[in-house]
């Protein structure tokens, strides 16, 4: 596996940070003279990819392409794959992103300012589309299996390594990359500020992203891109791998509702199937990665959905966008990086800034501290817009 | 009006820099297509660049007749100088 976050840009700096409870969240400049409410968002380097990447193929690369492409060298590495070996054999892509508005408005203001779309230049319709990550991965790395985007909201990168592992499971596919990307840039970010959920705890950043805390404000934006390498078993084992973890279960529901508005029921259902899946119960499950965006509504319907689901059994539950901020259509993946980080390294990371349990969050054992636990099973649970949920069961193998 | 020598240098600078050329390869006989490796794509970007270098929008008809590095230094400067 392999990540490019706020809070890291790579596995050993994001497990440092993990542990020691840092956060990424800072204040862009750049969104407050633009007319944003809330200037704050996980502060992302943009890589240095120059020298290191072909012209033509960093040309069609968009921000979170660039991310995921760091994300994605770090975990074909971790994983042993080299560019001969995927010569040799086919590897797909599925990977999650949810839109890659900054080419779309450059384009834009071009063609308003010379009225001719001829000088928009070559790398924007590349860079427009949501698929510009699995586009641009997939001719970078010459992959000749499934080529896939998964858009669907807050959950895209947890329905993406679903959806890959369904594919390896299925006998379809003996390697499938997967993850999720997310742009940081301040153009993108404008309409869902205008929602009004962004936390406006600016004076004081990192703390702003407080989930299930009682004085939350709203979720802090934020980015980056998180790989991992999914690998039939059989296959992994043949090429002697280092096997990290399997993807045990996945769980989707969609609420049937309103667009906007979270459903206990339907996250429950989600995450069931993928306890179910994986052959699991509640108490085999030694941790949960909580979706908690740190939005009012959002974070106490899940409590809801987690306590009814864990009754007694009472797991640790953190959720790491504390820390990360909200990484959005990369979440369900960085999630999965993140909690597998714990699960080799054995510790749960903290729920920081969690100081006031509301009325249902009262009722969780959400985790203030890092503290050292043997994770067998963890469960990570990833909603969106529209209703979409998705839930995955990873368990050491 | 910009002699032949200034607009030599600003499109073998653009080519280094932006198209990311080697400068060793830049000479007035090589072929942009096959010795120069431009293709379709790299041109839509040098129309951008021209326009922005030189101020005028190259049609790609234009460029039907221009097939090494020398003529499109020509093309250039009979644009400018038309």
């Amino acid at each position: 596996m392999g990540i490019y976050s706020c809070i890291g840009s790579n596995l050993d700096e994001v497990a440092q940070s993990l542990q020691a409870g840092r956060s990424g969240i800072g204040i862009d400049p750049l969104r407050t003279d633009y007319g944003y409410r809330s200037p704050l968002t996980g502060i992302v380097a943009r890589p240095a990819l120059k020298g290191v990447l072909d012209r033509r193929l960093r040309t069609n690369l968009a921000e979170e392409s660039e991310y995921a492409y760091m994300a994605t060298i770090e975990a074909l590495r971790n994983a042993g794959i080299d560019p001969d070996y995927l010569a040799a054999h086919e590897a797909g892509i599925v990977y999650g992103n949810d839109s890659s508005s900054k080419a779309v408005i450059e384009a834009h203001t071009i063609a308003l300012e010379k009225h001719d779309t001829q000088l928009i230049g070559s790398g924007s319709i590349f860079q427009s589309m949501n698929s510009t990550v699995t586009m641009g991965l997939s001719t970078i790395f010459k992959l000749r299996g499934i080529n896939l985007t998964i858009s669907a909201a807050c959950a895209s990168g947890s329905h993406a390594i679903g959806i890959g592992a369904m594919l390896i499971r299925n006998g379809l596919q003996q390697m499938v990359i997967c993850g999720g990307a997310q742009e940081v840039n301040y153009l993108s970010m404008s309409s869902f500020d205008a929602l009004g959920t962004f936390s406006v705890r600016v004076n004081d950043p990192t703390r702003a992203s407080r989930p299930f805390d009682a004085h939350r404000d709203g979720l802090v934006p934020s980015g980056g891109a998180a790989t991992v390498i999914l690998e039939d078993y059989e296959s992994a084992i043949k090429r002697g791998a280092p096997i990290i973890a399997e993807v045990a279960g996945y769980g989707f529901s969609s609420n049937g509702g309103n667009i906007s508005q979270p459903s206990d029921v339907g996250s429950q259902i989600a995450m069931e199937r993928a306890l179910a899946e994986s052959g699991l119960s509640v108490a085999d499950i030694d941790y949960v990665n909580a979706h908690a965006t740190s939005t009012p509504q959002g974070d106490a319907f899940e409590a809801i959905a987690l306590d009814r689901l864990f009754g007694s059994v009472r797991p640790p539950i953190s959720s790491t966008k504390s820390m990360t901020g909200h990484e959005c259509w990369m979440a369900g993946a960085s999630e999965i990086v993140y909690s597998t980080l714990m699960m080799q390294r054995s510790f749960v990371a903290p729920n920081i800034n969690f100081e006031t349990p509301d009325e249902h969050s009262a009722k969780l054992n959400i985790a203030t501290k890092m503290f050292e636990k043997k994770i067998d099973a963890y469960l990570s649970n990833s909603f969106g817009f529209g209703g979409t949920n998705s839930a995955l069961v990873v368990k050491k193998l | 009006m910009k002699t032949r020598e200034e607009i030599i240098s600003t499109v073998n600078n653009f080519l280094i820099e932006e198209i990311e050329i080697e400068a060793d390869m830049l000479k007035e006989e090589a072929l942009l297509k096959d010795d120069l490796g431009i293709d379709s794509l790299d041109f839509v970007d040098i129309v951008v660049i021209v326009e922005r270098n030189f101020g005028f929008k190259i049609k790609p008809e234009d460029m039907a007749k221009v097939l090494t590095l020398g003529q499109f230094y020509d093309f250039i400067e009979n644009r400018l100088n038309a």
